[in-house]
């Protein structure tokens, strides 16, 4: 096919930042492209054959994160290095990572070079770089300041911090200077409200979280640039327990050096994958499914089930995809054990790869997530150099898996499984109607096993201890250990790991319940997606039996928590706005619903009259539609936390609590 | 028993629709069940010739056992399924998809539309009154808008976007279906010239950096006019013609001929008004060209009613007659 691309050209910078990621070009037929005649004739998978071969590392090794070198072109048909096959489409998110990193935003120029490079029609790329919120389409300044208003950031006073940066640095949005900041949803950063992370384009980008941010230290790095990242608080001042003998999947964090694989293998690492290797697949599989281990991203399917049914798929290749890409507002377990503990992920990786029959491993990581990034690259290059991921994996013939990080930017939806798959494959980050489930039609159409982190580094503990064992802790039906993060107003936030069935009062007490002289209002569970808890239900056992019978849901874990000082008609302001934000726009009931909730709400916190005289009835009707009509869980769950606020806290209506 | 286009031998599977067994062949979704005995579930971004977006939601149906409402244009039946098209769950959702659609977009030249509304009692004035048009929509960031006070309904409302002679964008009347895009892209044209851009209520059908389509892989097959359900995209002289207030369907005549262009033989629909092409469709049902055609077949027409010609070929019979 022809592909028709613009005559804009890119700068030296531009060029140089996608033929780093993609390798140089290779002469067509002795001829380069002629951008001047606008044509090139161009295969759009890219593959090597005929006068239109474009070159693409299939490997995928443009990012540093690639699997091991040595497996040949990557196009497809080895099944040995596990790759399905490749398109140049899928390096369409890193190329466009490249740019921005380098330049700061995508110029006409950058794109239609890319686009060149990757056999990608120009109008395609241009609706995927627009879909993502870290990038930019229009000339921006270099450095950009993200100053995140979401949940717990506003319970913690990230108002007071932008009218204070309006007052130094301008209003948000507006350059100023080579810099400028914006509003920014959940950094991932809630135990160290308010939180806000610096960027900086160039050779290499730079970024810094400042947490908890003052104005002052703020304004120094808009102005000044990022520094170094390492200048943030050692992960373990984000986990209160530290220390404490009855930490499972906290345990390392702390006392290992993420830095070291060595040191990983002194604490116990690696061991788990030693007895997976000697189990075999089946056996793995068959602990885990004793273990009755469920997912910790939300939806609390049976992991041994989901593993099951994708091993016993025959089409070849299966794939793993580790969803990282945690982006639920006041959600932050997932980046404390990446950063803390990042070879455990690359264990328990490895281990899903081994029992799912996976030859390839895509780690999925949110783009607000620079330290977590830089930790899993190290460790991934580590275990590559040292045999633990690449061919015959700890010597064991016949086992080859690698994994490559794939870096989000700034998409909650692409935490929603199959909108994850199209954003690796280069496509809008818009969710795949279902069925087919990812088992049989995943990630480029072939099986595909998802698990969050949080879920696979429970793996190796099933593993060294057993699958029974690990079901003797916890209930019944709710097993293991879960991991909590609390933020807002409790006298010590941070990330709580305790047994399933714990109270939430007894977690509230742990972190020290809320301030002195101050009453605790509610607690939203589960996140944006979740639902209110009165102060009056806190005996509820936090499992997902005694969650789902309470009409509400642990969701990813989120532990939110509201004193009498926060406005709670301004969150649920915040929570309908961050919805409308993060839809993805492909659905109606989405796409609209989610804007006139926000509308209503905005009326009824305003004391405004309603057109038909009855705002409540019509967000009722609203909620509905969004829930039974929507795509996927984002618009499903768009109602939730918004409707147990008014029914079970009552506010917005008169006389109720707020 | 039902009729449906059995193509290859296929097995069939009985499931109940409503109350009644019915059987179809393996492979039919829903809506094909339900077009075959009759029933009428209404669609926007369904496309015949097209493979199911399952944007819209308004053909949303409801299954036992599931959890949330299907979309009956990409839910294929299965065995033992239990259906209902016309439950208060499914009345609701179409009322308010319509209610949605019809306050953030212009609906007034979508066929059925206003039947639909009517019968679902859709009333998408509720929700307040609708912004007024804003020209900045190609511009706006994903993951941030402008704070609303709710005095407004949001809307999809701006200014028609003129730049070739031969077709308008009227991005205003767009729902977003899809259709358009799937037409340009693999599934039938291979341009790529549009997509999809930005996110949310912000999402819009775009060239690349909103270039004028005489700047984009645009090749003008008008392929993307055949299959929008709304109107947004038209024939540069049916706007006209609708802004002059003289566009009327009423009087207009279709014709099925074939192209005379070259020797494919694609089929074209005239559709005449006062003797004039006003526009060309053509066969969805066609087994060449699908209802597709390319920029001659489409847009040539303008030379055989040009006024200048006529004038030309008019003034010697009139002689003659003398």
């Amino acid at each position: 096919m022809d592909l028709h691309y613009l005559d804009a050209t890119p700068t030296e910078a531009e060029r140089a930042a996608v033929d780093g990621l993609l390798g140089p070009p290779e002469p067509v037929n002795g001829v380069g492209p002629d951008p001047a005649n606008g044509h090139v004739h161009a295969h759009k998978d890219g593959q090597a054959h005929g006068n239109g071969h474009v070159p693409v590392p299939g490997n995928g090794s443009g990012d540093g994160n690639g699997p091991v070198s040595g497996n040949g072109s990557g196009h497809g048909d080895d099944p040995g290095n596990g790759h399905g096959v490749r398109h140049g489409r899928d390096m369409l998110l890193p190329a466009l990572h490249a740019v921005h990193d380098r330049v700061g935003w995508i110029s006409q120029g950058a794109l239609n070079h890319l686009c060149e490079r990757l056999s990608v029609p120009p109008a395609d790329a241009y609706g995927v770089a627009s879909f993502y919120a870290l990038f930019a389409v229009r000339p921006r300044p270099p450095k950009v300041v993200h100053v995140c208003t979401d949940l717990a950031c506003k319970a913690r006073g990230s108002a007071e911090l932008c009218s204070r940066l309006e007052q130094s640095l301008g209003q948000a949005g507006t350059a100023l200077d080579g810099m400028m900041w914006q509003h920014s949803p959940c950094l991932g950063a809630c135990e160290r409200a308010p939180a806000v992370l610096a960027f900086e384009a160039g050779e290499p980008a730079r970024t810094q979280l400042l947490a908890p941010a003052d104005a002052g230290a703020v304004a120094e790095v808009a102005r000044c640039g990022p520094t170094d990242t390492e200048e943030e608080s050692p992960v373990s001042e984000s986990i209160p327990q530290s220390g404490s003998p009855e930490l499972r999947l906290l345990r390392r964090i702390g006392r290992v050096d993420p830095d070291s694989l060595d040191d990983y293998r002194a604490h116990g690492g690696y061991a788990a994958l030693r007895n997976a290797l000697r189990m075999g697949p089946a056996e793995v599989i068959e602990q885990v499914t004793d273990a009755k281990l469920m997912g910790r991203g939300g939806a609390a399917f049976p992991t041994g089930r989901k593993w099951e049914s994708t091993a016993s798929q025959p089409v070849r290749p299966h794939y793993l995809v580790c969803n990282a890409d945690e982006s639920e507002p006041g959600t932050f377990k997932d980046r404390v054990l990446m950063e803390g503990d990042p070879f455990s992920v690359i264990e328990s990786m490895t281990i899903a790869g081994f029992a799912n029959g996976c030859a390839k491993g895509y780690l999925y990581i949110r783009g607000e997530y620079p330290r977590a990034t830089r930790r899993l690259a190290n460790a991934i290059t580590q275990a590559r150099e040292r045999g633990f991921l690449g061919r015959s994996i700890m010597g064991h013939e016949g086992f080859d898996f690698d994994i490559e990080i794939r870096r989000g930017a700034g998409a909650y939806i692409c935490g929603e499984e199959t909108a994850l798959f199209n954003s690796i494959e280069g496509y809008r980050g818009e969710p795949r109607s279902k069925p087919p489930l990812p088992v049989e039609e995943g990630l480029f159409g072939k099986p595909t096993v998802v698990n969050n982190v949080e879920t696979l580094v429970n793996v190796p503990l099933i593993l060294t201890e057993g699958g029974a064992a690990f079901a003797g802790i916890g209930t019944e039906r709710s097993t293991g250990t879960r991991l909590f993060c609390l933020s807002g107003t409790v006298a010590r936030p941070g990330l709580y790991e305790v047994a399933l069935g714990t109270t939430l009062r007894e977690l509230l007490e742990l972190a020290g319940g809320v301030g002195d002289g101050r009453e605790l209002r509610a607690v939203l569970l589960g996140g944006a997606a979740g639902g209110f808890v009165r102060p009056d239900e806190l005996d509820l056992p936090l499992t997902m039996e005694d969650a789902q019978e309470a009409s509400t849901t642990l969701g990813s874990g989120v532990v939110l928590v509201f004193d009498d000082t926060v406005n709670l008609p301004a969150m649920l302001l915040r929570i309908a706005s961050f919805f409308r934000d993060e839809s993805c726009g492909q659905c109606v009931p989405c796409r609209v619903g989610t804007v006139r909730q926000e509308e209503a709400l905005h009326r009824m916190v305003d004391g405004k009259e309603a057109t038909d005289g009855d705002d409540l009835g019509l967000l009722r009707e609203v909620g509905q539609v969004m829930r039974d009509s929507s795509i996927c869980g984002l618009g499903q769950t768009a109602w939730n936390a918004v409707e147990s606020a008014i029914d079970r806290l009552g506010t917005l209506s008169k006389g109720g609590s707020a | 028993m039902t009729v449906v286009d059995l193509g290859l031998p296929r097995r069939m599977v009985d499931f109940t629709l409503d109350g009644e067994t019915v059987s179809v062949p393996e492979g039919s979704t829903i809506l094909d069940a339900c077009t075959a005995v009759g029933k009428s579930i209404p669609t926007l971004c369904y496309g015949d010739t097209l493979r199911p977006a399952n944007a819209c939601r308004v053909c949303m149906v409801e299954v036992e056992g599931s959890r949330t409402l299907v979309p009956s244009c990409s839910r294929k039946v299965t065995g033992g399924m239990t259906v209902h098209t016309d439950s208060e769950r499914t009345r609701h959702s179409r009322k308010m998809v319509l209610e949605l659609l019809g306050s953030a977009a212009d609906l007034s030249t979508t066929p059925h539309v206003a039947e639909w509304m009517a019968e679902y009692q859709a009333k998408p004035e509720r929700f307040g009154p609708p912004e007024p048009p804003a020209d900045d929509h190609d511009e706006r960031p994903p993951g941030e808008h402008e704070e609303p006070d709710g005095t407004v309904a949001a809307t999809v409302s701006q200014p028609a976007k003129v730049d070739n002679d031969l077709y308008v964008r009227d991005y205003g009347k767009c729902i977003l279906c899809y259709k358009c895009v799937d037409a340009c892209g693999e599934q039938w044209q291979n341009s790529f010239a549009i997509t999809v851009a930005g996110r949310g209520f912000d999402a819009r059908i775009s060239t690349e950096f909103a270039n004028p389509l005489p700047d984009s892989a645009c090749v003008y097959c008008g392929n993307c006019i055949e299959v929008c359900p709304t109107g947004a995209l038209s024939f540069k002289k049916e706007f006209d013609m609708r802004a002059e207030g003289t566009w009327d369907e009423e009087r207009q005549q279709q014709t099925t001929t074939v192209c005379t262009f070259c020797g494919v033989g694609c089929n074209l629909t005239l559709h005449t008004q006062d003797n004039e092409i006003v526009r060309v469709t053509s066969p969805h049902d066609n087994s060449v060209t699908h209802g597709n055609l390319c920029i001659k077949g489409r847009f040539g027409w303008e030379h055989m009613q040009s006024h200048e010609r006529r004038t030309e070929e008019s003034a010697e019979p009139a002689t003659e007659q003398e």
